[in-house]
């Protein structure tokens, strides 16, 4: 009919008094130009430019609070999600190492990663970063955290085979003193010697004041590389960890072990060249090494723990090498990455996608009742006389001024089995005193407490929509022929639809995040993915995986904001006149 | 015609009470009896109750006494949907979320008429108010003007035989307004409609209507085609409410033969027609109109009743001359005259005698 009353456009024309201005759209073509000459747009962004940044200059300050507080934390949340640098930070030899092994290959990796592990999980366990890196471990592979700990406790004794022969050849490899005197500078155990008198006299602070840098002997890196690399990190350790010098205690099990194996490499006219200080432990210890009683390290961690002749931990630490994973997004929807390529979780560790599936539906569903729930009262408040409507109102806002555990609280006291609303069916005679209703603890639980306490923020919305609609529409519908039905679900309802979007983004947004409602009556079924959040987060401390359901859980939101705007249309969402 | 006949009268309000908390009455005993066809205009200041009445006659406000009657049938007991009364809105009251075609199709859709009638209907309702290339617009995007008369439109188009409106020029400018005034009235005499409309400005309500029911405190003061309200106006309120008046306050000193005899409070006696005062001694209002007021002695029969009046001042509008005089202690006693050739222009500070005929100084209620 649009069309009919359209073709006759041309004729009618324009009513008389149409002063909407359809007047100057057929002026010039061409840019307008200002009074100086320059084109009028120009000129105009010029002016609007100062005002701009005037105003943003007022909004600075929460822009950058924002920015701080709330938009910083999501992007370190989105980053955590992905991130993994603890594998490659902790254990960067073995990583190397490992580059060129594959899982499929069945066998286990060869001995220089074992040697590399060594080296890598001795500074670990010093460090105590070894038990990190098994839990994050422990997330992809169980077991592997335990595996961790006891190699931990024990990769500090692997050493003492050699270092127990070191010393049946000479008393002073055991001792501080000597092992200083061969790998460090002259200069060093000089400035440690004044260091250590300032500290123990009190006149100086270690916190403040750390011990000099450690320098090498000159000559000896030549000579054992391998024990001046491992006899630098004790130095660092003990310089940055213990807050003394590296000539205060006898060095790691470590060094003697890299002792050993330099010993084998070297030449005996290299050893015979050397003069300086324990120059002949050095050679005794040197023509005695091939006789040593020896062990391979891949042995030794065997001894220690023989997970680690488990191929598949060994494939886990070469998946999760990279610095940053997908690992956490695939656990997030029940997949994860095994040695050749992603893989679905096994049928029983399916979580994620359950509980994302009813936390969207759990969501919409509270979302619906508060809508069916929410438009009466709304409309009563809306429509009844000032004094009553106030009177509703504080009803309405009651909830908001009482506590969440207490309102949450109350509907156990109210739902459980031995609760009000069981004691009164029974008293009615509607349900057996033996087959109570199970209301709580349960998704019933979940919706029942969750759509009351979200209640307000879809009336609140409905009711300031519906304030705007004049009581004349329905007047004017009714004197045209429509019955009350009609006219309401014809007139009145069309202009509400903006009041329960905006409610329903409202109340649908909140309950997809919510957590303590679920977590006090949702009992096992009628729980959250945000309760496995907060779980991931506080208890099982696997962050990352906890971002990676954040995000998704954002991504997800802003799928359907996106549906939303596209079907129902932004700005067709009002939360006020 | 026969007015006053309730038996044949299209709409009838019958000793009609309202009152909305039971303690004040907003509309008191209101009896009006109008034939089909006719166009009335309920006029008063605000507040008087016509809306109360409009809503009474539509159905959103039933009546707390009485009976109000259409086309000899009461209809107390029906549902405003089913009256079948069209209705103006003083806000227009469009739906913002339907077109404008949308808008005039509703009752069409409500009342179950099929597609093919529905759009020939609309097309010519939009038609009738110069409309036509406006249906596939929403309210929002049409003028003030263009919005009253898509809500004529739509209180037309389901050919309702009574239309009520409620003050449906109120927010327009004037020019419109009278554009607009002079539209209703043809469309309601085009297409034979009843119309009762509510206004406040007694010029729209003179110059638009058949018969004008002038309301105040709740009560009919007097129903009365234009000419007469202005010109015969029974009561004081009627009198000083319609166009512009003079009033002069005395004492009714004798009546005989039509003709009372006042003494003004300054003591002067003057000759009127008794309006509603009946005996001697009465309080009362004189009322008289500035265009009946003379003071060319000339002009004036030689026994008729002067007064000494003070020009105060004196006002040159074009087509007439408009002149403030002090009266009897009366400041603001205006005077208009024709801008004629032979008219004397008077000035500030001189003394004049003005006069009238007696029967258009009425003496009133007090
Ligand atoms: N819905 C209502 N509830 C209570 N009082 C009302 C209502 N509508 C109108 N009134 C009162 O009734 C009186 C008459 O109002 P109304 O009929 O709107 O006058 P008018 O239309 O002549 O300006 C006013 O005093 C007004 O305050
Ligand atoms: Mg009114």
């Amino acid at each position: 009919m649009a069309d009919a009353t359209q073709t006759n456009a041309g004729a009618s024309g324009r009513a008389p008094d149409d002063a909407s201005g359809q007047a100057q759209d057929s002026g010039a073509t061409g840019p307008v130009l200002a009074a100086d000459g320059t084109p009028l747009k120009a000129s105009l962004n010029r002016a609007l430019r100062a005002q701009k940044l005037r105003a943003l200059a007022l909004i600075a300050p929460l822009l950058i609070f924002v920015l701080v507080t709330f938009i910083a934390p999501i992007v370190d949340m989105l980053f955590r999600s992905v991130e993994n640098q603890i594998v490659s930070e902790t254990l960067p030899r073995t990583v190397a190492e490992l580059s060129d092994w594959e899982a499929t290959s069945n066998t286990l990796p060869d001995d220089a990663t074992f040697d590399a592990l060594y080296y890598d999980l001795f500074l670990a366990s010093e460090y105590k970063n070894h038990t990190r890196l098994g839990s994050r471990l422990n997330y992809e592979q169980t077991g592997m955290s335990s595996m961790f700990r006891r190699v931990g406790r024990d990769v500090g004794d692997f050493g003492d085979l050699y270092l127990d022969q070191f010393e049946d050849l000479d008393e002073r490899w055991d001792e501080a003193e000597p092992w200083a005197a061969l790998m460090a500078h002259p200069g060093y155990l000089e400035d440690a010697a004044e260091w250590r008198e300032s500290r123990d006299a009190d006149r100086i602070d270690p916190r403040d004041t750390p011990a000099p840098r450690f320098r090498l002997a000159p000559g000896i890196e030549d000579l054992l590389p391998k024990t001046a690399q491992a006899y630098t990190h004790y130095a660092a350790f003990m310089r940055t960890e213990e807050e003394e010098t590296a000539d205060e205690d006898e060095p790691w099990t470590l060094v003697s072990t890299m002792l050993y194996e330099d010993l084998m490499a070297a030449s005996a006219a290299d050893i015979a060249a050397y003069d300086g200080p324990m120059a002949d432990a050095l050679q005794t210890a040197h023509a005695a090494a091939p006789d040593f009683e020896t062990m391979t390290r891949k042995a030794q961690f065997l001894e220690a723990d023989d997970e680690w002749g488990n191929l598949d931990n060994w494939a886990t630490i070469k998946v999760y090498s990279p610095s940053y994973t997908s690992g956490y997004f695939l656990t997030a929807v029940d997949m994860k990455l095994g040695a050749d390529g992603i893989v679905s979780q096994p049928e029983d560790q399916q979580i994620y996608g359950l509980l994302f599936k009813r936390t969207l539906f759990m969501s919409m569903v509270i979302t619906i009742s508060c809508i069916l729930l929410g438009y009466p009262v709304a409309w009563l408040l809306a429509n009844l006389p000032m004094r009553s409507a106030n009177l509703l109102m504080i009803l309405v806002l009651l909830p908001f001024w009482t506590s969440l555990l207490v309102r949450t609280s109350a509907w156990k006291v109210m739902l459980q089995q031995q609760g009000v609303i069981n004691d009164v069916l029974v008293w009615l005679g509607v349900v057996a005193d033996e087959s109570r209703l199970i209301m709580i603890n349960n998704q019933f639980g979940t919706i029942v407490a969750m759509t009351h306490i979200l209640l307000p923020f879809m009336i609140l919305p409905l009711y300031s929509v519906m304030q705007t609609i004049q009581p004349s529409y329905l007047r004017a519908a009714k004197s045209l022929g429509a019955t009350p039905f009609t006219a309401f679900w014809r007139v009145y309802f069309p202009q509400s639809v903006p009041g329960i979007g905006a409610g329903s983004i409202l109340v649908f947004i909140l309950a997809i995040g919510y957590y303590i409602t679920p977590e006090i009556v949702g009992g096992t079924s009628g729980t959250f993915i945000s309760n496995r959040i907060a779980y991931h987060i506080s208890s099982s401390l696997n962050w990352g995986l906890a971002a990676a359901l954040g995000t998704i859980l954002l991504g997800a939101v802003l799928i359907l904001y996106w549906a939303y705007d596209r079907i129902v249309g932004i700005d067709n969402v009002k939360l006020g006149g | 015609m026969a007015y006053d006949q309730s038996t044949d009268a299209f709409v009838a309000f019958e000793r009609v009470q309202k009152s909305y908390d039971g303690e004040t009455l907003v509309v008191k005993d209101l009896n009006l009896a109008m034939p089909k066809g006719e166009f009335l205009t309920m006029l008063g200041p605000s507040g008087s109750g016509k809306t109360t009445c409009l809503m009474m006659l539509a159905g959103f406000e039933t009546a707390t006494h009485g009976e109000i009657l259409l086309d000899g049938k009461p209809i107390n007991n029906i549902p405003p949907h089913k009256r079948g009364i069209g209705m103006v809105f003083q806000n227009y009251a469009l739906f913002p979320h339907m077109t404008v075609a949308e808008n005039l199709s509703f009752p069409l859709e409500v009342r179950k008429i099929g597609k093919s009638d529905r759009e020939a209907k609309i097309k010519r309702a939009l038609d009738m108010v110069q409309m036509g290339a406006f249906g596939g617009r929403r309210p929002a995007q049409l003028s003030g003007g263009q919005q009253q008369r898509i809500a004529l439109a739509r209180a037309l188009v389901f050919e309702p035989e009574l239309v009520l409106m409620d003050e449906p020029l109120g927010a327009l400018d004037k020019q419109l307004r009278e554009t607009l005034q002079f539209e209703i009235t043809r469309l309601a005499h085009e297409l034979g409609i009843t119309v009762v409309y509510v206004t406040h400005d007694q010029t729209e309500a003179l110059t638009m209507s058949d018969r004008v029911a002038v309301f105040d405190d709740g009560r009919i003061q007097q129903l009365a085609p234009p000419d007469e309200l202005y010109e015969s106006p029974q009561n004081s309120f009627v009198a000083q409410f319609i166009g512009e008046n003079n009033t002069l306050e005395g004492v009714v000193k004798n009546i005989t033969d039509g003709l009372a005899h006042v003494q003004l409070d300054s003591g002067d006696i003057i000759d009127c027609k008794p309006v509603n005062v009946s005996k001697p001694g009465e309080r009362t209002k004189v009322s008289i109109r500035p265009e009946r007021v003379e003071y060319n002695k000339d002009r004036l029969s030689p026994d008729a009743h002067t007064l000494k009046a003070e020009v105060l001042e004196f006002i040159y509008m074009g087509d007439i001359f408009r002149t403030r005089l002090r009266v009897a202690g009366n400041d603001d006693f205006v005077v208009k005259t024709r801008n004629a050739p032979d008219q004397v222009r008077l000035k500030p500070g001189q003394q004049i005698e003005i006069g009238w005929l007696p029967e258009d100084c009425r003496a009133l209620d007090a």
